[in-house]
């Protein structure tokens, strides 16, 4: 392993996403779910991707899941570990692997969420292997 | 209905430029119209209809996107398309044209294509993106460090753990486009390689090596496309559209599958819109970023079934006069040229040349009047464009 620190390009949130992100900053994950076809979804949006219903609302993620696919990104200083986890809740989501041998990483393999610093003062959702 | 007959591809050019310090981006563009211009045996003031993506006066550069080139260049149009698709932008104008002069609204169609990110000393391959830092999406993305390598590395990792696919099977494809390459004076990497070499080239994200990446190049191309009325005056080959798909896929709200491409649904419009199969094709020019883009694409295709991809480039099977399907004789994305990180351009050209008997001997498909080219614009594993043409000789 290396010293150097990845500098992480935080969020701009948006009116549509700002409890997303201040949920994050309190150490918890949301989800947005709909209630016209039951189904949750992620990226978060007001409207539905799946049925267009604008009845959704948030809903706390478990913060488990199991990582579907990843790559360590290697010509990087310090290498990390860019992957899609699928949630305990249903949808797949793009994030890190974080605290681990990125040797040792697998698909299958169940993580639980942690939460990152980034340069805008808000903190992003990352999973670390169980 | 097919578009069959309702108009000819009568120009190619692709400019033999690799990396362009002493030219500008505009120059780029009028150098390649004229390029294609004098392959067809026209000029200037008959080009009615132009056709060009968002990138096409440098996405840093002043001016006015399309407008600015229209203007550098003296274009006087009655029809006008900017639909942006990334790297397959260049294969949906060539549908486009096709469409628009079918109906009328021009006969003589010019699409450009130029760049020049090495002259800027771009870093594309491994510096994360920031294009699109306000998009929806951006948030949930661009703090994880995705670049394109990296991105499509996620579906070469899952295709290999769902189905078994090596990254031998995955070298073999940058080996067929290498012996393609070793022909093409012009090809950025004309050195033939191996399934070894390949294997020994730095790992840059975990499973692609430098190898199954594609060249960075300056440059560019053009396209002229005519009516019937017009192609009977040129002396060349008729060659025309006989089919075609266009289909965007996205990270379908969290139920991501990052094994398969917008090619599922492009590909079979194509087929049946020319009414042939995949075994009727005698030639093939698939978008090649990185080597997991063909084998994907391969089999979203219906080349072979899914899963299958790996057996099916191995062993040289896409290497002209060798295996079933000869693929990118140019060299490709792979060997040969890249301009502005969009390959549906060369796709298109090198295409043609097959179809009009105009590719270098030593990988001229025999009676090649069948071809498809398949172009992928964006990232795999989250938004692309995925455009498939069938292309007939008459």
């Amino acid at each position: 392993m290396t010293d150097a620190v990845r500098a992480i390009p935080g969020p701009k949130p948006d009116p549509e996403t700002q409890a997303y992100w201040d949920a994050a900053n309190a150490g918890r994950l949301l989800v947005r779910s709909c209630n016209g076809c039951g189904r949750t979804h992620h990226y978060p949006r007001s409207i539905c991707p799946f049925c267009f219903s604008e009845d959704t609302q948030w809903n706390e993620a478990s913060g488990e899941g199991t990582i579907y696919s990843f790559s360590v990104m290697r010509r990087a200083n310090p290498p990390y570990a860019l992957a899609f986890v699928t949630l305990a809740e249903g949808p797949t989501m793009m994030t890190n692997i974080v605290d681990c041998d990125l040797d040792a990483l697998r698909i299958g393999q169940k993580v639980r969420v942690t939460f990152q610093q980034t340069d805008t003062g808000y903190r992003t959702p990352v999973f670390t292997p169980l | 209905m097919s578009v069959k007959g309702k108009a000819y591809l009568a120009g190619v050019y692709e400019h033999p430029i690799r990396k362009a310090d002493g030219k500008s981006l505009a120059q780029l563009h009028a150098e390649v119209a004229l390029g294609a211009l004098r392959d067809a045996g026209l000029t200037k003031d008959d080009v009615d209809g132009y056709f060009c993506a968002g990138d096409v006066s440098g996405w840093e550069g002043p001016g006015t996107g399309p407008f600015s080139i229209i203007d550098y260049m003296g274009l006087r149009l009655r029809y006008l398309d900017t639909t942006e698709s990334w790297g397959s932008a260049y294969v949906v104008h060539v549908m486009h044209a096709v469409e628009a002069i079918a109906a009328g609204k021009c006969s003589v169609a010019l699409v450009t294509l130029a760049g020049r990110p090495r002259a800027m000393g771009a870093n594309t391959g491994t510096s994360v993106t920031q294009k699109g830092l306000d998009a929806s999406e951006a948030q949930f993305e661009l703090p994880y460090g995705p670049n394109v390598i990296n991105l499509y590395a996620m579906s070469a990792m899952r295709h290999m753990h769902q189905y078994g696919t090596t990254s031998e099977q995955l070298a073999w494809i940058k080996v067929a486009a290498s012996h393609h390459a070793q022909h093409n004076p012009h090809a950025l990497l004309r050195d033939v390689v191996t399934v070894e070499d390949v294997l020994a080239s730095p790992m840059i994200a975990d499973p692609l090596h430098r190898l199954d990446c594609c060249v960075i190049t300056d440059g560019g191309g053009a396209l002229i496309i005519v009516s019937p009325e017009v192609a009977r005056t040129l002396n060349k080959p008729l060659v025309t559209l006989r089919g075609s798909g266009y289909a965007p896929k996205h990270t379908m709200g969290g139920d991501i599958d990052v094994t398969y491409s917008g090619a599922v649904w492009s590909g079979p419009r194509a087929f049946e819109e020319a009414g042939v199969t995949p075994a009727d094709i005698k030639y093939a020019s698939i978008y090649d970023s990185f080597t997991i883009t063909v084998l994907i694409t391969l089999e979203d295709l219906g080349f072979c079934a899914k899963g299958e991809g790996g057996r099916f480039v191995q062993d040289g099977n896409l290497i002209s006069g060798v295996g079933r399907l000869p693929f990118n004789t140019d060299g490709g994305g792979l060997c040969n040229n890249h301009p502005s990180n969009r390959g549906g351009m060369t796709k298109v050209i090198e295409a043609v040349r097959q179809l009009r008997g105009e590719a270098h001997p030593a990988v001229q498909v025999k009676n090649c009047d069948l071809a498809l080219v398949h172009g992928t614009g964006g990232a795999l594993p989250t938004r692309h464009g995925s455009a498939t043409l069938i292309l007939e000789r008459e």
